[in-house]
């Protein structure tokens, strides 16, 4: 097995609890805090684990396969090793399970060096910003919500939305205007279905990126604890693509909810206080220990742009997945159910979502003077216009003022015209901020508060057409 | 001080239980292993020590040596402090960088300051002068404009035997002190403090002088003192960290000690590039130059995040001794009650609200406890002051969760964010019903000399934007038309104070900092407005004529006017606008009349 070194290290066959994933072991010696674990069944199946607890010579072992046929006649070795994977530029074009098995029938990967999956953390004073505008074609991303090159922006969806064709069609157009450089995708699955890992797998195919991708697939019916590691097999991957072999890597994390449950089943098991609905207190951390891998370094040429997606239990944004996740990435782009309904596609709801960092990548030398004016301007016109509609639903459309009115006539055109557009239609930041000032004629000059007057002047379709 | 020497029996997560550690004290540092990860001893019960470990503990093994140092932890104190980043545990992360590379390693040593870089001291005490703790012995020019004024440690006092002047490393000896009982002590730019001990200090002082953040719903409207404390809690994007990143740029605090506790990597690597390029608006020197960062980021060892906030605060009252206002600023506290809630589920203690220890609240009293005015030990009685400024994330955004609710029982303002206007991008997104200050009556002097009715503009604006909501709440029912001119003028009123006043582009080239003056200027335009228009509504002018005016929506842009001036001319075209409609409304009237 890749994971682990050689087969070499102590083996024991003292496991005197089995619960969940969990085993306990005893009268061991020297075992480490952390050490891979290779747990052979009566069956011959082998699955791995790590040193959870360790207490004089009693060891608590998390197994992180198939916990059906877990028993007390296991055999257990320790590894006297951390879990490692194998790295070279040979991972490029594979796919892999959970726990690192090839899926592709090819062999064991060979690599020139072995890192640790687990502990990774960029020293922030190495960091460097994320500054270059990454067009997606998306109007709603690019023009209010834009994304830059080693960000992490994650997808906030429910069941049935179509987030995965809105990250395979993100994965597919994503460039940085002017640069011709390596790119690679890492994709990481995490209990979703076959269907939708087919769809990734298609999308890729369809586009040449499969070439340049890697996957790790722990699909739905995938043991659930593999999914503890399967993101950190990704992410130690595209840190070696990125930081080693200067690509830029974009690392699609799906779903961010199945990775979740795992730490939640395991938290159970150790019958831990739980925080908020049950998750562990300790899961942001855990979180940002995987979220945080994203990003630049200075003096590297590679990065890492991360694109969680996760599907908000009963559509709840407080609900402690999202919540978390929020705190800890660079914005989010938050999918509506109503949105969706009404056949705006993508259907992103621009009012909550957010792109923290875009302030850094838009503007003038980098897109256009005028980008984060407008994007500003969306956002007010836009809430004011969802406020006119609630209204509407209220005292009826006719009692609305003329200026309530304007602006219900706004948002309605926004979603139409800017939300909205095809799942193959790539378009130029400098078309969705022509389509923006459209839409921004549609209201008094005065009121365009949040441009400067300069911009008003140079961009608005009245002085321009003149 | 004799070292211990135990020996490991458990590892779990961040806690460590080792035994034989004989004759340890809660809060003494160890260090843990082979590899010497720093910890600290958080428990003792018999034979077992319970140790709260700094680093990663992947890899330990039971067996493995625990070494006591028989000292708590301690902040290092001395010139090189200012425009460092530090980890939690006072390592230089710049230093760690440069020796390990961009990913962190574990066991690594270093001390906080450099040992090698050489600080020209100049003297202010001379061979015989009788000197005690706190007096300034001599000064370092540390950057261009901190003044390290290098005093006699706490605890000592004598009479000076000799003393140096010229360049000097921190370890070299500047001076030698004899104690009353004929002790000779070396002196040094260096010296030390347990970080969980607030440091001593002469007396308390009345708070009475705002620290001007140049944002004006702070500054105006719910102010902090110096030495005061205030809280900023909020929803994930509200504007926690961009709010205390303005703060962190414009306040007029002499010294800055931004702790990005347990928060993103890349927000620290963004403060960290921005602040060399950016000037101080008052002295026009860098503000990397009054400025110390701490940065145990999110993916840091959770347990370091605790101490990363003591050691913030241990160097902020040290610079508050030399006679300085100190701004902290924590981004965030929950995250460093995570920590606390992290070691106290390990320790398996009895868990109160939401998983949190019982001391949480004392824990969150204590921290904000050592904000202060004081007058700091030595004879000169110099005065400083530490302003603690935390930000709050509470889970779901629900303000009611232990760590919120807890923190703004304790705290003097606080600025509660609303995730509403955060959507709408009303930044900064405070809240104005929710948020509260104690400070208004102690600040007002300084308020009163820029314009003596300052109190009134503050209260009416308050009291416009109070009925401004409830009006809203109705015309959500039955629309705005339905309402009568005088409540919509407050409608009107209440939209130019929020898009002209309260909301505050930080990334605006002028808007970004707004000088009190400024601010005094534009609220009372704002309330003259009001006024006047009033009269006219009375008149029977409709609310849309007023509206209508281009002088009057000009209103919402003043705020990016650098020049006073600029402002006044501005509200001499309203004045003659509302005068002009005024007219007309009068003859009309006359015309009825006749
Ligand atoms: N004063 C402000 N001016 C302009 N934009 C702001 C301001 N405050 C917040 N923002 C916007 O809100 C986003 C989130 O703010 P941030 O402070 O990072 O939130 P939090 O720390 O509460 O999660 C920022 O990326 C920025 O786009
Ligand atoms: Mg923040």
């Amino acid at each position: 097995m890749s994971l682990a070194r050689e087969k070499a290290g102590p083996v024991y066959r003292t496991v005197r609890e089995v619960r969940g994933p969990l085993l306990v072991v005893e009268g061991v010696k020297g075992v480490r805090y952390n050490e891979l674990v290779e747990v052979k069944l009566a069956d011959g199946t082998e699955i791995i684990g790590t040193v959870l607890d360790v207490y004089e010579n009693r060891v608590v072992v998390q197994v992180f396969g198939q916990t059906e046929g877990l028993s007390l006649d296991a055999a257990v070795r320790f590894t006297g090793d951390v879990m490692r994977i194998p790295l070279s530029e040979d991972l490029v074009g594979r796919i892999f399970s959970g726990s690192f098995r090839p899926l592709d029938g090819l062999p064991e990967p060979i690599g020139y060096e072995r890192r640790e999956i687990f502990v990774s953390v960029i020293n922030p004073a190495a960091r460097e910003p994320p500054s270059e505008f990454m067009q997606t074609g998306i109007s709603v991303i690019d023009g209010m919500n834009a994304l830059v090159r080693g960000q992490k922006l994650p997808i906030f969806s429910e069941a049935g939305l179509p987030h995965n064709i809105m990250a395979a069609q993100i994965a597919r157009q994503s460039t940085v205007l002017g640069s011709e450089e390596e790119f690679a995708v890492v994709f990481c699955a995490m209990g979703i279905k076959h269907e939708e890992y087919e769809y990734f797998r298609r999308e890729f195919e369809r586009t040449g990126a499969l070439d340049r991708s890697v996957m790790i697939l722990n699909l739905a019916d995938d043991p659930i604890i593999e999914r503890i590691i399967a993101p950190r097999i990704a992410l130690t991957i595209a840190e070696y693509l990125a930081f080693d072999l200067d690509m830029h890597v974009l690392a699609i994390l799906t779903d961010m909810t199945g990775y979740c449950e795992a730490l939640r089943s395991i938290s159970i098991a150790r019958e831990e206080v739980p925080a908020r609905k049950g998750y562990p207190g300790y899961m942001y951390s855990d979180l940002a220990s995987i979220y945080e891998r994203a990003g630049k370094i200075k003096g590297k040429k590679g990065s890492i742009t991360m694109m969680p997606i996760l599907t908000m239990p009963g559509g709840d944004i407080t609900h402690p997945i999202p919540d978390l996740t929020g705190y800890i990435t660079e914005g989010q782009l938050i999918l509506s159910r109503e949105l969706h309904g009404r056949g705006i596609y993508p259907p992103v709801n621009p009012l909550p979502s957010l792109s923290r960092l875009m302030k850094d990548g838009v503007g003038p030398r980098r897109t256009r003077e005028d980008h984060m004016e407008v994007a500003n301007q969306l956002y007010m016109a836009y809430a004011e216009g969802v406020r006119a509609r609630d209204l509407a639903r209220i005292i009826g459309e006719l009692s609305l003022s003329d200026r309530e009115k304007r602006y219900l006539k706004f948002a309605e055109e926004f979603e139409k015209r800017f939300i909205n557009q095809g799942v193959y239609e790539n378009r130029p930041i400098e078309k969705t901020l022509e389509i923006a000032w459209g839409l921004l004629a549609m209201l008094p000059e005065d009121e365009l508060v949040r441009i400067s007057e300069e911009n008003i002047r140079k961009y608005h379709p009245r002085y321009r057409s003149a | 001080m004799s070292q211990q020497v135990g020996a490991i029996k458990r590892i779990n997560g961040s806690l460590v239980v080792a035994e034989g550690l004989r004759g340890a004290r809660t809060g003494d540092a160890v260090y843990i292993g082979e590899l010497r990860l720093i910890g600290e001893v958080v428990r003792i019960s018999g034979d077992l020590v319970a140790l709260q470990c700094y680093e990663d503990t992947s890899g330990l093994r039971p067996g493995e040596p625990v070494i006591g140092t028989g000292a708590p932890l301690m902040a290092e104190l001395g010139p090189g402090l200012i425009g460092e980043i530090f980890d939690g545990l006072e390592r230089s992360e710049i230093e760690l960088w440069k020796l390990t590379g961009p990913f962190i390693r574990r066991g690594v040593r270093i001390a906080p300051l450099r040992r090698d870089r050489r600080w020209g001291f100049e003297s202010r005490v001379k061979p015989g002068d009788e000197v005690e703790e706190g007096d300034v012995i001599g000064v370092v020019q540390e950057s261009s404009v901190v003044e390290h004024r290098i005093l006699v440690p706490v605890g000592l006092r004598g009479v000076i035997e000799s003393i140096e002047e010229g360049s000097f490393t921190v370890d070299d000896t500047i001076a030698v002190l004899v104690a009353p009982d004929g002790r000779r002590i070396p002196l040094k730019l260096v010296q030390y403090w347990p970080v969980r001990i607030p440091r001593p200090y002469r007396e308390r002082m009345p708070i009475d002088r705002p620290l001007i953040t140049g944002q004006r719903v702070i500054d105006t409207f719910f102010p902090v003192a110096k030495g005061g404390t205030a809280a900023i809690p909020g929803g994930f994007g509200s504007g926690k960290t961009i709010t205390l990143q303005q703060i962190a740029k414009w306040s007029d605090a002499d010294i800055v000690i931004y702790i990005g506790c347990g928060e993103r990597g890349n927000e620290m690597a963004d403060i960290l590039t921005h602040f060399p390029e950016l000037e101080d608006p008052r002295t026009g020197k860098k503000l990397i130059e009054r400025a110390i960062f701490i940065a145990n980021v999110s993916n840091l060892p959770v347990a370091a995040r605790e101490a990363s906030v003591y050691m913030g605060v241990t160097i902020a009252e040290y610079f508050r001794d030399q006679g300085y206002d100190v701004a902290v600023i924590i981004d965030s506290t929950s995250r460093w009650a995570e920590a606390l809630r992290d070691i106290s589920g390990r320790l398996e203690e009895i868990p109160a609200e939401e998983g949190y220890p019982a001391y949480l609240s004392e824990r969150i009293a204590e921290l904000y406890e050592r904000a202060g005015r004081v007058v700091a030990l030595g004879r000169d009685r110099r005065i400083g002051s530490v302003t603690i400024m935390g930000a709050v994330s509470p889970p779901g955004g629900d303000f009611s969760e232990p760590v919120t609710s807890t923190t703004m029982r304790f705290v003097g303002a606080l600025w509660a964010l609303d995730t509403e206007l955060a959507y709408r991008r009303h930044f900064p997104a405070i809240n104005w019903l929710r948020s509260f200050t104690r400070y208004v009556e102690v600040l007002e002097d300084f308020w009163v000399k820029l314009d003596p009715q300052w109190r009134t503009y503050r209260e009416r604006a308050l009291a416009i934007l109070e009925e401004a909501s409830r009006l809203e709440e109705i015309a959500r029912v039955i629309g705005e038309k339905a309402l009568p001119n005088d409540q919509r003028l407050i409608l009107l009123t209440a939209e130019i104070i929020r898009e002209g006043f309260l909301v505050q582009n930080a990334y605006h080239r002028v808007d970004t900092y707004c000088p009190p003056e400024r601010q005094v200027k534009l609220l009372k335009i704002m309330i003259s407005f009001y006024d006047f228009a009033s009269e006219l509504i009375k008149l029977g002018v409709p609310v849309d004529r007023i509206r209508g005016l281009k002088s009057v929506m000009e209103l919402l842009r003043l705020k990016e006017r650098e020049e006073l001036e600029e402002i006044d001319a501005a509200y001499e075209r309203v004045r003659g606008d509302l005068e002009r409609l005024k007219a007309e409304y009068e003859a009309a009237g006359v015309m009825r009349g006749a």
